[in-house]
């Protein structure tokens, strides 16, 4: 019997990747007022113009410290009501032409992109950092996670215009693979690399936050919930051994 | 084998503090039930306080206005529609508005913050159609002979004044509701949000 | 009891059989008294079968099967999901126990069903349980299959494409059904609300039906136990089995511990860990559905993954006929081959206690065998353990076993040396 659990058990540890490895950063996220502030200031300035957030309200900003005006004066750009959600005024078709493919909804877009390599927000907080100039490219950018990527580097302002060194070799099949690898910016952005990460770390936080803001609330939910079960394990196990005494 | 019949003292708080346990379970469960059945976020943001220009608003006109998908009537009275609330005023079942169908500072003759302008939700008390304004007095309005001006609820026949004040011995129990409203400029209403709630 | 409740019941009693359920289900059912682990989840099988029932009444209140896009071009059934987790008060919680319920109903009912060949449950006078339990187990794929359409993402509609157009492979008919089944060329509209609607009306009727039939049929015989003898052979004075105990209150309150015990661990996933690693909500399905772009890896969820590989171990064309129609058999045949163990086991004994090593050897063999089936359904063709192991192969192998146990039971199940069953339980 404990044969056949263990076994069961063991299965799990043969997950080995498998199929194309994908080396991602990991993101240090955080669920800091402060941070996720920041990250909401630069989602609505960089992203909210192409990507909406179409079921996540402006109201729920409140959540993370803004108050109702607060919300209103410095983050409001689409909306008249605080009760809407970010929606964006661009018009699909028109994305489409212009990007090949219209922007995806950024609302859970932390919560698509877990895969076996990591969490969904070491993939953002990757990519977010792996773009570089490409002549190639319609939009003058590739990235280094997302190959031919549609989206341009909007954050190249605050980054600088990063290169890359790519590198193909043989890799004894017949084929050719590439080594990526991205050079610091030629010229400089607004910030110095340690800040930009720290900004896209924020902006990330504010993602995952925003793909799952009840997520605290239920794991607080949730203690609460385990414990009153604890006590509840309890008294039905006495109340089942108190019965159970007749039984010989 | 009779459980009652063997029950003793420890069996007996054991099973009351587990039921009671398991009953504290069956009630928190039930929270997110309920409250699921309670409105959304949409409904809620849907249902925001609206602001409503009365500018154009004639004497003696009526506006119509959504507020949380509800009709809301904004009526700008003439001094002689004033005056048949006091004809009205021994008609009515609830001529002081003591039941709180309105804000307190909408508990007064004309059941207004100004006197000439009604804001009220056009409900009818009864059972929720929305009644029909008959302005025009006596027998012209078609409603009776001696009619001081009001509204009209087609659906069951109550009859309002021109204060949303319900008649005597008709089947709706209560004036029409006055909605929480602010005046956010001489002739700009928000409706929805009186600043003291 | 006060004499007018006594008046009360008696009235009812002479027009329903209130009294008499009461007892014949509950206070005057005798089961074994020698109920160990693996006797918890029956009731817990009926225990989220409730949840899923309340839950999904709850969900169906604001969920809208709408493939269209709306103004942000989200497909509504998708967007649905999301107003869901975010806009109804508490909507998240009743999704998540929705989403991770469908999990666990599935642990569940496997383990019901180990239990079922670890003491010969199924065996002689049990074999309509099992009957009706294997096709519970058919109904519940349907179920979970049709239900995991409607969040309509793009795990959602690939995977309803690939397993819709598995039908296409029958000879002659396979192309119409398949377009019959979907209502439309290619998963759509149609297909959504088709599947809606069995997911909440038909399968569960059916299910509740099933389910009714399964308990009916049990309390008839009576339970089997650990060590596999039959407790009604052996009746005391009383006329009551002696090794039998009442179901309630004994089996209640022992019920309501494994309840708590299982609510622990399920309370842990719905509010720690509700995406079970990628498991119970896949992250492909965080993105709306679209038509024209297949994600790069198509798993079915965890439950279907060993049944998917008996249908991609099929890789030979025979008699004539695709692979593809061989592969839709050996997966309908894995799961219909349940219902005729009863017929396939000859063993003198139920109980693994009294076993031979055959019997033991074999089924640990085919629980493993049918975790690496389940752990390579997940996994694209192309895996290879420790990336050297090509994963392929050794699935065709453990599929092969699959088979072979359940077809060569007959001969190997009368072959075993048992040791002699005792008179009474042991305990």
């Amino acid at each position: 019997m404990k044969k056949l659990l263990t076994a069961l058990l063991f299965t799990p540890l043969m997950a080995l990747a498998n199929g194309p490895e994908l080396h991602l950063d990991k993101a240090p996220i955080s669920t800091e007022p402060a941070a996720l502030q920041n990250g909401a200031k630069l989602f609505v300035n960089y992203c909210l113009n192409c990507h909406g957030a179409s079921y996540m309200r402006y109201n729920r900003l409140q959540q993370i410290g803004l108050s109702e005006q607060m919300i209103k004066d410095n983050l409001m750009f689409t909306a008249d009501k605080i009760g809407e959600p970010m929606r964006i005024a661009m018009q699909r078709d028109e994305a489409k032409a212009w990007f090949g493919a219209a922007p995806p909804d950024l609302t859970v877009i932390s919560r698509s992109r877990a895969s076996e390599f990591g969490s969904g927000a070491d993939w953002l907080y990757t990519y977010l950092r792996s773009f570089y100039r490409d002549d190639k490219r319609p939009t003058g950018w590739n990235n280094k996670v997302f190959e031919n990527v549609g989206m341009p580097h909007v954050l190249y302002e605050l980054q600088g215009e990063p290169t890359a060194k790519i590198n193909e070799h043989d890799d004894g099949h017949g084929g050719k693979s590439k080594e990526i690898e991205i050079e610091a910016p030629a010229k400089p952005g607004k910030m110095t690399a340690e800040e930009y990460d720290h900004a896209v770390a924020d902006l990330v936080s504010y993602l995952v936050w925003m793909g799952e803001p009840m997520a605290e609330t239920r794991k607080s939910i949730g203690t609460a919930v385990i414990a009153f079960l604890g006590l509840l394990f309890v008294l039905s196990y006495l109340l089942k051994k108190n019965y159970w005494r007749d039984v010989h | 084998m009779s459980v009652d019949q063997k029950m003793d003292g420890g069996r007996r708080q054991l099973l009351l503090a587990t039921s009671a346990a398991g009953g504290v379970a069956a009630v928190a469960v039930a929270v997110p039930f309920v409250g699921s059945l309670t409105p959304s976020e949409r409904a809620k943001a849907a249902g925001a306080p609206v602001e409503v220009d009365i500018s154009k608003l004639q004497p003696g006109q009526m506006m119509t206005v959504e507020w949380r998908g509800k009709p809301v009537w904004i009526i700008n009275r003439t001094k002689e529609m004033l005056d048949s609330l006091k004809k009205t005023d021994e008609l009515v079942s609830d001529p002081n508005s003591d039941k709180p169908q309105q804000p307190a500072y909408a508990k007064n003759e004309t059941r207004s913050i100004k006197p000439e302008i009604m804001v009220a939700v056009g409900i009818c008390t009864h059972l929720g159609c929305s009644p029909s304004d008959k302005f025009k007095t006596g027998a012209e309005s078609g409603v009776s002979a001696d009619w001081p001006g009001g509204f009209l609820c087609p659906c069951h026949g109550s009859t309002f004044d021109l204060a949303g004040r319900v008649f005597k011995n008709k089947p709706a129990p209560d004036n029409l509701e006055v909605p929480p409203h602010k005046y956010l400029a001489d002739t700009k209403i928000l409706i929805g949000e009186d600043g003291k709630a | 009891m006060t004499t007018k409740a006594q008046a009360v019941l008696d009235w009812v009693d002479a027009r329903f059989p209130l009294t008499s359920s009461i007892k014949g289900h509950l206070t005057e059912y005798y089961a074994p008294k020698n109920f160990n682990f693996w006797y918890f989840f029956g009731s817990l099988a009926l225990l989220v079968l409730v949840i899923q029932i309340v839950t999904g009444i709850f969900l169906v209140m604001h969920y809208k099967p709408d493939a269209a896009l709306n103004a942000s071009g989200i497909p509504a059934a998708f967007a649905s999901v999301e107003y869901i987790m975010r806009d109804v008060p508490g909507g998240w919680i009743i999704r998540y126990l929705h989403s991770t319920g469908a999990s666990a109903f599935f642990v569940v009912v496997y383990l019901h069903m180990f239990r079922g060949l670890l003491y010969g449950s199924y065996r002689k006078p049990r074999e309509l349980i099992w009957v009706f339990g294997t096709l519970i187990f058919l109904a519940l794929m349907a179920e979970a299959f049709m239900g995991y359409l409607l969040p309509w993402g793009q795990m959602s509609f690939w995977g309803a494409q690939v397993i819709v157009n598995l039908f296409s492979a029958i000879p002659v008919i396979g192309p119409d059904l398949s377009i019959v089944i979907r209502g439309d060329f290619v998963v759509s509209d149609a297909t959504l609300n088709r599947f809606f609607s069995f997911h909440v009306i038909a399968v569960p009727l059916i299910l509740i039906g099933l389910v009714v039939a399964h308990i009916v049929a049990l309390h008839e015989v009576g339970s089997n136990n650990p060590d596999g003898v039959e407790i009604k052979k052996k009746k005391g004075a009383d006329g009551h089995p002696l090794d039998g105990i009442p179901f309630h209150p004994y089996y209640t309150v022992k019920d309501i511990v494994g309840v708590v015990g299982f609510l622990i661990v399920f309370s842990f996933i719905v509010f720690f860990a509700p995406e079970g690693g990628g498991y119970f909500l896949e992250y492909n399905n965080f993105i709306p559905a679209d038509p024209l772009k297949t994600p790069p890896h198509i798993a079915p969820v965890w439950y279907f993954t060993p049944f998917y590989s008996l249908l991609r171990a099929m890789v030979w064309p025979l008699f004539g006929l695709d692979a593809k129609f061989w592969g839709v058999v050996a997966m309908g045949a894995g799961v219909v081959i349940l219902a005729f163990l009863p017929w396939l086991d000859r063993s003198p004994v139920k109980s693994i206690r009294y076993r031979g090593p055959i019997y033991k050897s074999l089924l640990t063999l085919f629980v493993i065998a049918f975790g690496i089936l389940g752990f390579l359904g997940t996994k694209p063709p192309s895996y290879a353990f420790f990336g050297v192991i090509p994963g392929a192969p050794v699935a065709q192998l453990f599929s092969l076993y699959y088979f072979l146990f359940f077809i060569t039971m007959p001969w190997w199940s009368k072959m075993d040396k048992c040791k002699p069953e005792p008179e009474r339980v042991t305990g």
